[in-house]
């Protein structure tokens, strides 16, 4: 499966991104967790979620990301 | 072992096998990635001459074409050149039309040659401006366990990647070494005794020895 980028140029988060957005909706969870959940290759999730923090969806917290009240609003 | 590039008075010290891969930040097809992103799966971190180039675009079908079998050995790959991102992508979606077939992992634009120098992969007496073929299998901790270089001339060979990728995880599951020209499911080497003891005891142990010090045994 092919990684692409979570957040577009417009600073919207794409399809992948909502993927790993949702993977959180029921609480912070570790990259390797967002990608078992998802089938997205481990390197991707790592980068996308840190795209994602950059662009203020979700925050890190240890070793763990979560979803902040800007990425909550966009997982259904 | 160091390196004076022509152009700069600064040494390139090239990272060697058995120490940790430099890490670095770097614009790929598919995204910002850090080398530390693939920390826990193996990693064929390649580099190639240019985009739209004949041997290359041979190379990136066959790399493609074992996408598969690295993936069931828990590895990555990602490619390499001093190309734009936009080139890449050009490129790749160039082999799909014309080849039908799409690529699969990333690719590094390493515009300010920054990834390519950590690694030695410009080498000015080929081109001062291109890399030459080099693959660096690395490890799920980030240590370098394999180099290889190719000159821009000379395509690489899949299944000898596929053959020290199965070698070095046979290596690491077995604490065995594995004799030339082998592949799975041959007999592998015993690691040679360490004391005159255990050379005396080795002969009794089982194993097919030509010798005290060469040994072999079926997985």
């Amino acid at each position: 499966m092919i990684a692409v980028p979570c957040v577009s140029p417009d600073g919207k988060p794409t399809t992948r991104g909502i993927a790993k957005l949702a993977a959180l909706k029921n609480g912070a969870l570790t990259p390797e967790a967002v990608a078992d959940i998802t089938g997205h290759p481990l390197f991707g999730v790592r980068s996308g979620l840190r795209e994602l923090a950059n662009a203020g969806f979700v925050k890190q917290v240890d070793d763990k990301y979560q979803l902040t009240p800007e990425g909550s609003k966009l997982v259904p | 072992m160091v390196i004076l590039m022509e152009e700069k008075t600064d040494e390139i010290r090239l990272p060697l096998i058995g120490e940790k891969a430099p890490d670095f930040e770097a614009p790929t097809t598919q995204g910002t990635l850090r080398l530390s992103d693939f920390k826990g799966t193996w990693l064929v971190l390649f580099s190639h001459p240019a985009d739209f180039t004949p041997v290359c675009t041979t190379e990136f079908i066959a790399f493609s074409e074992i996408y598969d079998e690295l993936k069931k050995r828990n590895t990555e790959l990602l490619g390499l050149s001093v190309d734009s991102v936009s080139s890449h992508i050009a490129w790749i979606r160039n082999v799909k039309e014309k080849m039908g077939v799409t690529i699969p992992f990333p690719i590094i634009a390493d515009l300010n040659k920054e990834v390519s120098q950590k690694f030695g992969m410009i080498h000015p007496a080929q081109s001062k401006t291109e890399t030459v073929r080099c693959v660096f299998i690395i490890d799920p901790e980030s240590k370098i366990r394999t180099i290889l270089y190719y000159p821009l001339t000379t395509g690489r060979n899949m299944k000898e990647i596929l053959r020290i990728i199965d070698a070095l995880q046979t290596t690491d599951k077995h604490k065995v070494a594995t004799p030339a020209n082998w592949k799975p499911g041959d007999p592998v080497v015993v690691p040679p005794p360490g004391t005159t003891e255990q050379a005396e005891e080795r002969t009794k142990e089982g194993y097919d020895c030509k010798d005290w010090y060469l040994c072999f045994k079926k997985l």
